[in-house]
């Protein structure tokens, strides 16, 4: 018996669409930024209804991040968008000096992240974002995993003052959390309670870790899995609580091993309560083109992999 | 408003500032601040509607000025200072641990007056234009004012921010370009020639004016010609000829002085030129 179901998948950059459109007409200090990618973004029903309040940029994302910076100055709560490439990487010393280093309320929208924006190619999948955007003093890290739960965090940002990073992607996903839940940044969600092992998830793997939970059950498992839709500031009471019962670890997301989600546990629990640790992440590589599916089978972010590092992190908690 | 007389003045107090601060503490750049000792305080005498105290981060219903090439801060430290800003007394920690005034401006300490980071080139006019729209939202008719350095322009940001403004008609910002012409290895022309920047501002659809930036009554009739362009659909360049190392000989016209600070006996020479028309802090 699944533990979870879903009626529809959707895409999580929707969400941020169907948030922002709900956050502009419930608060006027709420502005936009686009360069070029409105529609990616689902950021025109934003544009149609608030043409004021709504920036297209252009091509220059630089200038949009020093925009967005500048608006804050008069009261204004920006929302930047474009893909996760170009939000973090491309503009990080405009981000690091304009936004972090300066404190301002600016709001950092990232689709396309990870491998599953699919057929473009390694030029586009950023696998690094997490990583250079929680290295930055005062920055806000935020994955959710699904259409439901990116509509509720991008409206619970513009609540929260100061510097966020919000990470999305472009495929459909099972849409399975709470059409009414609240977001509250920097508390994690435990999904399923279990004895034998810990899975910390974020943004597209959550599902993925959900299925292998079934999995794992059925080979006599049981698994305890926390959705750690943020992961700076990270819910450090979360993780080591879970670890103290399991006393052994499974991170898994859609990023570089180095720099992301399962770094900033290993580093917390290395300190407080040291455990074996498993990644499912990519392993110091590029990606490529292909299907989202296809993808996330070959770089070993699939379900069977979580399922495989979770009996491996018990087989090293057991010797 | 302050006459030219005391306007020159206080000139010649910031410059005697300018190369104490950065003597104390053996670094800092005195030659862009010297050059722009004019421009700053023109602005803040005379041209700025501004309010020092209490400060306002948002700026609302006053000007707003950003300095984008970061590292002439002795120079607006100083004038923020004297126009009441914070204590001068302040400007004594410029450059050492714990202080408010650091080598780059930064709104991290908390320093009243300053709105953003700056040191990395060529992002202050992107900001510029984001607080301009954040004014013509708040139906603010106030004016924002940037600064830039004329080696900041070889940063590509500062274009993509120029084709912004003329397309989106922020027609409530005044920036201007110091045009020195010297970086930190040598002449810009020498450095990476940028040729006529005159007609690449009037191509990038910016109303354009020039003047000589170390000749006070010509830059405050320059800013307020300016101001007659605001509202006309046109964001507005001043060219700002400056000599780098201005009021002090032995600085003046060179790029050796861009970032380096005189020596025990340079300060003593220094200060002879410079009467001390306020108090040292």
């Amino acid at each position: 018996m699944p533990k979870f179901s879903f009626t529809e998948k959707k895409d999580t950059r929707s969400g941020f669409g169907a948030g922002l459109s709900e956050l502009g007409k419930k608060n006027d200090q709420v502005v936009a930024l686009c360069a070029d990618l409105t529609g990616s973004l689902k950021m025109d029903v934003f544009q149609k209804e608030h043409p004021d309040r709504f920036f297209q940029i252009g091509i220059a994302e630089a200038n949009m991040m020093g925009i967005a910076a500048g608006l804050t100055i008069g009261g204004k709560i920006p929302f930047t968008g474009t893909f996760a490439n170009f939000s973090t990487g491309r503009v990080y010393d405009q981000i690091r000096q304009s936004i972090a280093y300066s404190g301002k309320n600016v709001k950092i929208c990232a689709s396309h992240a990870g491998l599953t924006l699919g057929e473009d190619g390694a030029t586009h999948q950023i696998l690094e974002d997490i990583g250079l955007m929680k290295m930055l003093p005062g920055m806000v890290v935020i994955n959710p995993c699904d259409y439901n739960q990116t509509k509720a965090a991008t409206i619970a940002i513009a609540d929260y003052n100061g510097p966020v990073y919000l990470r999305f992607g472009r495929p459909a996903v099972p849409n399975f959390t709470d059409s009414n839940q609240k977001f509250e940044i920097g508390k994690a969600i435990t999904l399923n309670e279990g004895k034998d092992v810990s899975i910390f998830a974020t943004g597209h793997l959550v599902w993925k870790a959900i299925e292998a939970i079934d999995e794992l059950e059925k080979q006599g498992i049981s698994a305890e899995l926390i959705n750690i839709h943020t992961i700076k500031p990270l819910d450090e009471t979360a993780v080591i609580n879970s670890v103290k019962k399991t006393k052994c670890v499974v991170t898994a997301e859609e990023h570089q091993q180095n720099g992301g989600l399962g770094d900033s546990i290993a580093q917390l629990l290395s300190r407080h309560n040291p455990a074996p640790i498993e990644f499912v992440a990519v392993n110091d590589s590029f990606g490529e083109s292909g299907t989202p599916d296809q993808l996330m089978v070959k770089y070993g972010l699939d379900s069977k992999d979580i399922v495989a590092k979770a009996i491996k992190a018990i087989a090293r908690k057991n010797q | 408003m302050s006459s030219i007389n005391e306007l020159a003045n206080i000139c010649s107090q910031v410059r005697r500032d300018i190369v104490r601060m950065v003597h104390a503490v053996n670094s800092g750049h005195p030659g862009g601040s010297l050059g722009c000792t004019e421009y700053f305080v023109a602005l803040y005498f005379n041209i700025m509607k501004h309010r020092p105290q209490p400060f306002n981060m948002d700026g609302t219903g006053e000007d707003v000025f950003f300095l984008s090439n970061g590292h002439i801060s002795p120079v607006f430290y100083s004038v923020l200072a004297r126009s009441g800003y914070f204590d001068v007394k302040e400007l004594a920690t410029f450059r050492k641990l714990n202080s408010r005034l650091q080598g780059h401006p930064t709104t991290h300490e908390g320093l009243p007056g300053v709105r953003i980071a700056s040191g990395s080139l060529g992002q202050g006019m992107s900001v510029a234009i984001g607080t301009a729209l954040s004014k013509k939202l708040n139906n603010d008719s106030c004016t924002v004012y940037s600064l830039h350095g004329d080696g900041e322009l070889q940063e590509g940001q500062i274009w993509e921010a120029a084709m912004y403004a003329a397309a989106n008609k922020v027609d409530n910002l005044i920036s201007t370009i110091d045009v020195n012409g010297q970086q930190i290895d040598g002449s810009t022309d020498n450095v990476l020639h940028m040729g006529d920047l005159k007609v690449k501002w009037h191509a990038f659809g910016w109303e354009v004016l020039a003047c000589d930036g170390n000749n006070l009554e010509e830059i405050i009739a320059t800013l307020k010609k300016a101001q007659t362009y605001k509202g006309k659909g046109k964001p507005i360049m001043i060219l700002m000829q400056t000599a780098m190392g201005k009021g002090v000989d032995f600085m003046e016209g060179t790029h050796k002085w861009h970032g380096v600070a005189p020596n025990d006996e340079q300060l003593k020479q220094a200060l002879s030129q410079l009467p001390e028309t306020l108090r040292d802090y």
